[in-house]
């Protein structure tokens, strides 16, 4: 019961927040537990995760990187994203004023569903990219039939 | 009590010197009418000129608006983020809205040469000084 009124009132929140004006979220450093060879700032990307009958939606915001810089990789039911940033581009610029950092992209999460590794695809568009990760068909709800 | 009987006159002076304040101050001045603090940007010189860079991830191009008059630019649109039916949601941390900015930057812009830029989720303005604006380098004869 305070469950359901917990989401009650969480579906009240989202519909409210959506009518309000956008606000800046704090890129959030990743602090992660395997340390890379080359120092670089990596930050967690926004997402949002969906999942319908057969596949799980995942939606992360990564502006400025190109399509040839991410990395997407399934092991172990650890789905992983790496999307790297061009630092190039900010050559000879001088920073004057500035409200947000600068770095890549990367983050994990561990699977419940089992996947099928051969149907993953990827999409990038507008600094958005979206990965559909068809459900196993073991793992996949199967319609019994009565007699 | 004494607050029920106060003095007219002294009343009328507090009003008086609180629109005197309110005149003489910055606040609510004649500012641009935007506001909110999204997107969040940074701002870059290169040689004289400045460049403005804006994180927009998921806004399409036909939904971003910029503007520029002075030295104040102005950026405004919308965000959306779609929501597909008979979907279990696991996480939504991407938030949608409207949004509507304006800064000032310290130099007069070139209005008709500015560029603007959108790729990759990532909206860059290039805003030229104006030349009548440009420090005059003097020989010392």
């Amino acid at each position: 019961m305070s469950d359901r009124k917990y989401r009650i009132q969480e579906k009240t929140e989202n519909t409210m927040a959506r009518t309000q004006a956008l606000e800046v979220q704090e890129k959030k450093e990743q602090v992660s537990k395997e340390e890379k060879t080359v120092p670089a700032r990596y930050f967690i990307p926004n997402t949002d995760i969906y999942e319908t009958e057969d596949a799980l939606t995942v939606i992360m915001e990564v502006p400025g990187v190109v399509k040839q810089a991410i990395e997407v990789s399934v092991e172990n039911d650890v789905v992983r994203v790496e999307a790297r940033i061009d630092p190039g581009k900010y050559e000879g610029f001088e920073p004057v004023y500035t409200e947000y950092n600068i770095g890549h992209f990367a983050r994990s999460f561990t699977l419940s569903n089992k996947i099928d590794q051969q149907e993953i695809s990827a999409q990038l568009g507008d600094g958005v990219l979206t990965l559909t990760l068809k459900k196993a068909k073991a793992a996949m709800p199967r319609q019994i039939a009565v007699n | 009590m004494a607050m029920l009987f106060s003095d007219p006159f002294d009343s009328l002076l507090s009003f008086q010197q609180a629109l005197d304040t309110f005149r003489a101050s910055n606040w609510l001045g004649a500012s641009p009418s935007a506001s909110g603090t999204y997107p969040p940007l940074n701002v870059f010189r290169k040689g004289d000129d400045l460049v403005l860079i804006a994180e927009v991830p998921g806004i399409r191009k036909k939904d971003l608006q910029v503007q520029v008059k002075g030295n104040t630019v102005r950026i405004a649109g919308t965000k959306a983020v779609q929501y597909g039916d008979n979907n279990a949601v696991h996480r939504r941390e991407r938030l949608a809205g409207r949004f509507d900015r304006a800064i000032s930057v310290p130099v007069e812009i070139d209005a008709d040469k500015v560029q603007a830029e959108c790729r990759d989720g990532m909206l860059a303005l290039f805003l030229p000084r104006a030349e009548r604006d440009k420090p005059k380098s003097i020989p010392v004869g």
